[in-house]
This record gives C-alpha cells, structure tokens and sequence, in this order.
C-alpha cells in the first residue's frame, strides 16, 4: 500500500533535487558583484522605508485561527461524504447536529464581522 | 533463499524520513531563531505525515498535511510575527537549565521506554483491510460508534471559533 506512493517519492526527490540545482548553478556561474543597490530588500520596487521587522496586526492570527476551525470541521467531512451515498438518511441526520452547531458559530463570526478586513 | 542483511527499498525510505523527522525535530529546539523554529516544526510535521504514510495510515497522513502543516504551521508564523520583537536576533536562546532539562527529557525517555516495552500492543479493534476502502470506513464508524464524539467536536470546534472572534478582534468602536 505504502509503495503505491513511489511516484510522490520520486516528485519530492524530483522537486528537491530542482530547488538544489537552482541554488547551486547561479553561484557556481553568475558573477558576483555586491553593492549596496543590490543587497536591498526588494518590496515590489518600492523603496523600503519602514523596517520590516515589526509586529503584525492581531487580525491575521483570527483568520488564521477561523481558518484551521473550518480546516478541522472539512477533516471530518471527508470520511463521511465517502459513505453518504450508502449510508443514505441516517449519516445526513448523523452529521446534521455537528454542522448546524458549526454553521452557528459562521453566523456569529459573520454577525460580528470577524471576516471584515479593517 | 538465504536472507541477506541488505535493507529493503522500504527500510532505506524510512531511515532517510524518520532521519528528516528527527533531525527537524531536533532543530526545533536548537535554532537560535524562534522563526526558523517555526519553519522546522512544519519540515517535523510533513516528516511525521511520511511516517503515517509508510504506516499506511494514509487518511492520517492527509489530516497532518491538511491541518498541521496548513493550518496549525500558519497559525503559529503568525503568532511568532505577532510578537513584539520576536522577529530579529536570537530570539530562542538558551538558559542555564539546558542540561538539566535535557538530561531529565533523557530520564523520562528511558522511562517511558522501559514502561512501554513492558506492556503488549493492543490489537486493532477492527483490523481493515486495504482493499476495503479506508476512508469509508471510516466515515461509517464516525457517524456510528463515534457519533456522540463527532457532535462534541462540532461544539468544540465552535467554542475555539468564538473564543478566537471574542480574544483577537478589537471591539471598540
């Protein structure tokens, strides 16, 4: 069974082996010529003019946070929508406690305008 | 047919992903910057997703793909970038306790090693078969045998959702 993921191996290897080659090669060929132009960080052309080293806004850990909520509730969707068909009325009925509570907590988010980006 | 000892193709690739897992592993708690931490805890969770995998474990190896890896990984880069000057320097040092501390981790780990050869394996509850669909039998025990638990988890789940809603939004109008 474990064979089965051989092509995946061989894409890891695969995608290690580019990303090594990629790195590798510019130093080997490329001329290297530092100065200061160059050694700054790039920001979509824009020159910096903040340190970028500075704290993020609390908001993106609640996306991230509402996000894994909703990653976890799909984790246990999958098995169950794989026997749905089979198991007809009774696994709908079985989740449908476990969703209405879920899609509760997506109203109150809504409500509280959680996704609203301010 | 005598047996020589040369490893299998399977043994090489788990020596070589359980040596990533550990490795990272390791790397966890040395790097001397908590950000380069974090980026190695989600290289151990991937490895641990292998291991699942040569387990064949595979839907365990999605869910730590899915949300290790996705989610759990993100979550804390975020909270790493959320605090105050974690960003720069050595932000991960070490204190004076390191050899204690790893020298009580080595005593629990015999520990528990010596605890842990004492007891018998239990035997899977229902031994599944490859051929038979894995994931969907799964499914079939989760709204069966586990259903009270799944419902617990969806008011889980919620408590998490709101309790994050109530901690990090900034509420004054």
């Amino acid at each position: 069974m474990a064979e089965s993921y051989l092509p995946l191996l061989i894409l890891i290897v695969l995608a290690l082996g580019f990303g090594a080659v990629v790195l590798v090669l510019p130093a080997l060929l490329g001329p290297r010529e530092i100065n200061k132009q160059k050694m700054q960080p790039y920001e979509s052309g824009i020159i910096p003019f903040t340190s970028p080293r500075r704290r993020f806004p609390v908001k993106y850990y609640l996306v991230a946070m509402l996000f894994l909520v909703f990653d976890v509730e799909v984790i246990f969707l999958y098995p169950w929508a794989a026997v749905l068909r089979d198991m007809g009325v009774f696994a709908l009925v079985a989740m449908a406690p476990f969703l209405l509570v879920l899609v509760l907590g997506f109203v109150y988010e809504l409500k509280k305008g959680a996704l609203h980006w301010r | 047919m005598p047996t020589l000892p040369v490893p299998t193709f399977t043994q090489v690739v788990f020596v070589l992903i359980a040596a990533f897992t550990v490795i990272s592993g390791l790397g966890v708690v040395v790097a001397r910057n908590l950000f380069h931490s974090a980026l190695l805890l989600a290289a151990t969770f991937f490895g641990v997703a292998g291991l699942y995998v040569m387990l064949e474990a595979e839907f365990l190896a999605v869910t730590q793909i899915l949300i290790y890896v996705g989610a759990v990984a993100t979550l804390i880069t975020f909270a790493i970038m959320l605090t105050r000057g974690a960003m720069h320097g050595e932000t991960n040092p070490l204190n004076r306790q390191w050899g204690k501390a790893a020298l009580f981790a080595f005593l629990f780990l015999v520990g528990l090693l010596g605890y842990l050869g004492g007891i018998p394996w239990p035997a899977p509850f229902q031994a599944i078969q490859a051929d038979e669909g894995l994931i969907a039998r799964l499914g079939e025990q989760l709204v069966t045998r586990y259903m009270v638990s799944l419902e617990v988890m969806g008011l889980l789940l919620m408590v998490a959702l709101v309790g994050a809603i109530l901690l990090a939004r900034d509420d004054k109008p």
